[in-house]
């Protein structure tokens, strides 16, 4: 079988969300490669999230937030895009290609640009090829991969 | 008080009144040409000289200037008088034969032809007679001291200063409206081929905005009223009774605190210069539609007569639809309200003339409540309704006097051909627009626009008159474009979603906050300086930060920055997110 990228999405409620929403209401057609995760903003997306996520096997993870100054939470998405280059270091770190780590800008009104950007995204994904972390296959047999408390999380 | 006799009438009046005034009083006429009540007598015309009686002495004094004084009488019609104002006129007759209010002063004083033969006799029909009001005006009223006489005798001119063109000239136009014979005209220099917005504006500095201004209270106009540019002029002070008129009124920004927000910023009509090929502000009697309605209405500059630029009636009047809107170059969106109003313009000059009409149209969108059968009627009425965009308007000769009218090329698309029609005066619909400033209102706000730039609802079915942040309310043509009955349903709606909140004295919160778990806090104050609400407050004496849950939106930015993990986000706690993360990746 071909390979299908799996990617996580974080999208913030207020812009990205609804917007990907527009797309779903005016029909527009785009990769079901991305697995959507509501957040309200792209701000609550913790760095730890998107090392979780290429942990549990995601080939590629999108953030998406308003565009810079359209933050329902005023200034939020500024914290987004000083987090997100560092966390781009850091996955290279880890051996992680950063081009697997993406942020992009979606407003509530583009949901064609959604598209366009998770087409595009599950392409480049698709390019580089799963991502092959040897600590897969040990999950792959774990039974409950998620800490069940918050305390574990750390 | 005195009493004096003017021509047997004997009247009361107040100490140092002029005898002008005193006879006007009494409704007696005494000719004059140089006389204005906004300025001090000037006595230059010699025209209302009056004969005045005291004791056994008469003289000739002019009326203008001349006080009255306790028992004096006057002659204004003796013979003495009428032989001084027959010599006046026949000398002003003489040397500008054409200027009308000369004649016509001539004839009401029932003087003929002149015994002299001028040699300084001016033909044009706009010479200037001297009578300096425009000097009196710039001077006296105005206060730009722009305008002066020099030379003497029949060398006597008006100049401006050292005969040169000058800057000190505010452009006000006073001159232009006291001069009586026209002499003085405004010229445009330097024209770029940009008309202001509104060439049928106010005519006036102090104006009211519009009939259904509420308050309905005159406003001025700082940028053209004379008194803001030289501190004179203050003729409106001067007639209003009540003394309503301030001019050091200052613009004030008052801070009110309200709860919620009704945003109806509306809309800003499409500038119909960026499409050249319609001539708009290149060719005369091309007018946008807002111009248009002003010219209709009938408190407007032609009294609601259609009217082409030289004052003549059109003979036919072309109407475009879709100008900005429905335009892949411009706006893709249709603007919704222009088809009825250009319908409304055909119905409205087929009234008021005998033009023919033309409509050149896309679509007829008459979606409305009785829209349709408006149309309809309009059909019966006679209009020519042409299926096809206008490419291009240009200026031929047609008409039989040589007057430039204007050509309309356009396809009409129900015969198949080219067409050109010839039209007198032109109406562009133009598209309606977000308002210039609407992405910073929007971001005041913060909500969010839809592709066209209006602002965007947080639901376009099911919550169309909230916007996604809480007590903030869109209505009218800022939400999008829209009619009249269709704004005022929105903004009623909205105003019902105001008021049930105001009366339930209560607000309801989304349960999605932030809360500090405390035995895991450590006291950092990371995220005190992250929220932008200012909600994380740190206890001095437990040395923790807290989440004030009135004031934080639950946004998450300070549960991700939480290097304890002791900020959690209700609803979507780290472990929640983690959950889902594992599901999405099964």
């Amino acid at each position: 079988m071909a390979f299908e990228p799996k990617i996580i999405g974080f999208l913030c409620n207020w812009c990205s969300y609804t917007g990907a929403d527009l797309a779903g209401v005016s029909r527009i057609k785009s990769a079901p490669n991305v697995r959507i995760l509501r957040t309200m903003c792209s701000g609550r997306v913790d760095p730890a999230f998107v090392l979780k996520a290429f942990q549990l096997g995601a080939d590629g993870v999108v953030v998406m937030g308003c565009h810079l100054g359209d933050c329902h939470y005023q200034e939020g998405n500024y914290k987004t895009i000083r987090r997100i280059p560092f966390l781009k270091r850091l996955v290279g770190q880890f051996g992680i290609d950063p081009r697997r780590l993406r942020l992009e800008w979606v407003s509530a009104s583009e949901g064609d640009r959604f598209a366009e950007v998770v087409n595009e995204f599950t392409e480049e994904i698709r390019a580089l090829g799963p991502l092959k972390l040897p600590v897969h296959a040990e999950l792959r047999d774990q039974k409950h991969r998620v800490p069940e408390t918050e305390d574990a999380v750390h | 008080m005195v009493t004096i006799n003017i021509d047997g009438q004997h009247i009361e009046v107040v100490d140092d009144t002029t005898i002008l005034k005193a006879a006007e009083k009494a409704g007696i006429w005494i000719p004059t040409m140089c006389h204005s009540d906004y300025f001090e007598p000037y006595g230059v015309c010699r025209l209302c000289s009056v004969e005045v009686v005291r004791g056994k002495r008469s003289r000739i004094v002019t009326a203008c200037n001349y006080p009255v004084r306790g028992g004096m009488t006057v002659h204004t019609n003796s013979a003495r008088v009428k032989w001084i104002r027959k010599l006046i006129m026949e000398f002003m007759v003489s040397r500008w034969p054409n200027v009308k209010v000369v004649r016509e002063m001539a004839e009401s004083l029932g003087i003929g032809a002149p015994r002299f033969v001028s040699l300084e006799r001016d033909e044009a029909e706009n010479a200037c007679i001297l009578c300096g009001m425009c000097v009196n005006m710039c001077n006296d009223v105005v206060k730009a001291g722009v305008l002066g006489f020099a030379h003497t005798g029949i060398e006597r001119k008006v100049v401006l200063p050292f005969g040169q063109k000058t800057d000190r000239c505010i452009v006000c136009g006073a001159c232009v409206k006291v001069c009586p014979t026209g002499h003085i005209r405004m010229v445009v220099e330097d024209f770029k081929g940009k008309r202001p917005e509104f060439t049928l504006g106010p005519k006036t500095a102090i104006s009211v905005p519009s009939l259904q201004a509420v308050p309905r209270v005159p406003v001025i106009d700082p940028a053209s009223c004379i008194h803001m540019k030289t501190g004179g002029c203050e003729i409106c002070a001067s007639v209003c009774e009540p003394k309503a008129i301030n001019y050091t009124m200052q613009d004030e920004i008052q801070e009110i605190e309200v709860g919620q927000i009704l945003v109806a910023t509306g809309f800003d009509i499409f500038d119909a210069t960026a499409m050249a090929q319609y001539g708009y502000g290149r060719l005369d009697n091309v007018l946008s539609a807002l111009e248009f309605e002003m010219m209709l209405n009938s408190t407007g500059p032609t009294s609601g007569k259609v009217l082409l630029k030289n004052g003549t009636e059109p003979r036919s009047v072309g109407i475009i639809h879709c100008i900005g809107s429905r335009d892949q170059n411009h706006h893709a969106y249709c603007s919704r309200v222009c088809c009825m109003y250009a319908l409304k313009f055909a119905h409205l000059v087929h009234d008021r003339t005998k033009a023919a009409i033309y409509q050149f149209y896309i679509d007829m969108r008459a979606f409305g409540k009785g829209y349709e059968e408006f149309y309809v009627r309009l059909l019966d009425e006679g209009i020519t309704m042409i299926r096809g965009k206008a490419a291009e308007v240009i200026e031929g000769v047609w008409s039989d006097n040589g007057d430039p009218r204007l050509t309309v090329r356009c396809e009409d698309t129900l015969i198949g051909k080219f067409r050109e029609i010839p039209v007198d005066l032109l109406i562009l619909c133009n598209a309606m627009e977000p308002r210039r400033d609407a992405d910073r209102v929007r971001k005041l706000f913060s909500i969010s626009k839809s592709p066209d730039g209006f602002f965007l609802e947080r639901h376009p079915k099911l919550d169309p008159t909230s916007t996604t942040t809480d007590g903030v309310y869109i209505a009218g043509c800022a939400q999008g474009p829209k009619d009249i009955p269709d704004s005022v349903a929105q903004a009623s709606g909205a105003a019902a979603r105001i008021l049930s909140l105001i009366s339930k004295g209560e607000v309801e919160i989304d349960p999605v906050r932030a809360m500090v778990q405390e035995e895991y806090c450590s006291g950092c104050r990371i995220c005190n300086n992250l929220c932008p609400y200012g909600a994380i407050e740190f206890l001095e004496d437990k040395k923790l930060s807290h989440v004030n849950e009135a004031l934080c939106k639950g946004c998450g930015t300070c549960v991700a920055a939480c290097p304890s993990s002791a900020m959690t986000g209700q609803g979507f706690t780290d472990a929640q997110i983690l959950a889902e993360l594992d599901g999405l990746l099964v």
